[in-house]
């Protein structure tokens, strides 16, 4: 009979359940074994596990840096109309949360729609600006999917793929494509014209390389023109998904690029912070899953020429997929991700 | 969040700009006093009146003499204030 104590954790899903110590080791074991194995990545060293284990073998409700290594703290979607308006939410993040840096987004999230009503979303961030102190980002996604029938006009290459008309696919998302650079060019230049500190391209390659794509060209663009303005990339996932499989950035092949090899990209392209993700596998424990991120991550962030903010948030960086993360499982990814990847904020 | 700085860079050319060490940055207590000294908003939730300290976008004009980085908002906002070259005095 095991007489190991049994510590409290989380599963993916968000499931309380009970593991011993040397159970929680093995599911980091395992964690940066799959990482190895898939992203071609080196496992983390012997004494990297071993404090990931002491943060995660812990029956401790709450876990922190170090005093003095606290980071930078970026969000994507602050202010959501939860209490009052979205600029006294944000005015709420600030004062009350001590965020340190808020986030105007419209609540559909994507720079398509608000294309059609960046006359008042200008308006709300020229009044956010006046009220607050901290930096005040745009935020919202490529969102490459919206160009695409019956939401948008070029063909779905989401229902061609699967009748094996691959060409027509393709060539549907090299159509939209530039579609999508010139509405996330045309909102973030107003955005910068109205006073904004930055924009974020949240969740960016969600529909795969064309939408990394079209984010990097618009990035790019962006720069040329809003020289002063901070830049944000967010991933959607550890890897960038060939939906297309040809089309290139500066000369690189998109699909299937890790975060070390999209945060060049992406810094190449005028990105002034990069967010790389790893997704949760829900049916693995939160231990299994920390260890997966890190070692994914650790290249990127070693390699880093712009500050790397990692998402660390519900699905994502280890925490549980749920709709309100237990801050049991948020600190522990958040203290993991700043102790062992050294990473720039979250 | 402009500069694409790192963060050990970042907090030591803050700590620099402000006469404190890296890790005062991330002291409350430290920091309410320096903001307040030097005018750059506070959290100010439990103090009912503070009509000379300087608030929100009063507040960033002085983060950007401070830390002499340009900040968009506060560059807009002398672009769009009308001065008396402009009102025909």
């Amino acid at each position: 009979m095991n007489s190991e104590s049994r510590f409290p954790t989380r599963m993916g899903d968000g499931e309380l359940v009970r593991m011993t110590r040397s159970e929680i080791r093995a599911d980091l074991e395992a964690g940066v074994e799959v990482a190895v194995r898939r992203a071609k990545v080196p496992p983390l060293a012997e004494d990297e596990l071993e404090h990931l284990l002491d943060i995660y073998a812990s029956p401790a409700r709450f876990t922190g840096v170090d005093i003095g290594s606290e980071v930078v703290l970026s969000f994507d979607g602050s202010g959501m109309k939860t209490i009052a308006s979205r600029r006294e939410d944000l005015q709420i993040y600030e004062q009350w949360f001590g965020a340190d840096t808020i986030e105007l987004h419209h609540v559909d999230y994507s720079f398509k729609p608000v294309k059609a009503i960046v006359p008042f979303e200008a308006q709300e961030m020229h009044d956010v600006l006046l009220r607050t102190v901290a930096p005040v980002q745009y935020g919202a996604q490529p969102n490459l999917g919206l160009y695409s029938r019956p939401d948008g006009p070029v063909p779905n290459w989401s229902e061609l793929l699967p009748l094996g008309r691959i060409a027509e696919a393709r060539a549907a998302q090299e159509e939209a494509v530039p579609m999508a650079v010139k509405d996330m060019v045309y909102v973030c230049e107003a955005m910068w014209e109205a006073g904004a500190d930055g924009v974020d391209f949240d969740t960016s390659a969600a529909a795969g390389d064309a939408d990394f794509q079209a984010a990097l060209l618009a990035v790019e663009e962006v720069r040329r023109r809003c020289p002063g303005l901070g830049i944000e990339i967010g991933m959607s996932g550890e890897f960038v998904l060939g939906m297309h499989g040809e089309v290139e950035y500066d000369g690189v092949r998109l699909a299937g690029l890790w975060p070390a090899d999209q945060m060049r990209l992406a810094a190449k392209a005028g990105a002034t912070i990069f967010g790389p993700v790893v997704n949760v596998n829900a049916s693995k424990s939160c231990a299994w899953n920390i260890a997966r991120t890190c070692a994914i991550v650790k290249p990127c962030v070693e390699q880093a020429t712009i500050p790397i903010h990692i998402n660390v948030g519900m699905g994502v960086g280890a925490v549980c997929m749920t709709k309100y993360p237990p801050v049991d499982a948020v600190s522990r990814a958040s203290r993991a991700c700043v102790d062992i990847l050294k990473v720039d904020g979250l | 969040m402009t500069q694409g700085m790192r963060l050990p860079e970042a907090k030591a050319f803050v700590a620099e700009k402000l006469g404190v060490s890296p890790a005062d940055l991330s002291d409350p207590v430290i920091m309410h006093e320096i903001r307040e000294k030097l005018g750059l908003g506070r959290i100010t939730t439990f103090e009912i009146s503070h009509p000379t300290q300087a608030v929100a976008i009063e507040s960033k004009f002085n983060v950007e003499e401070v830390l002499g980085v340009p900040v968009n908002s506060v560059r807009r906002f002398e672009e769009r204030r009308i001065g008396p070259a402009q009102r025909g005095r």
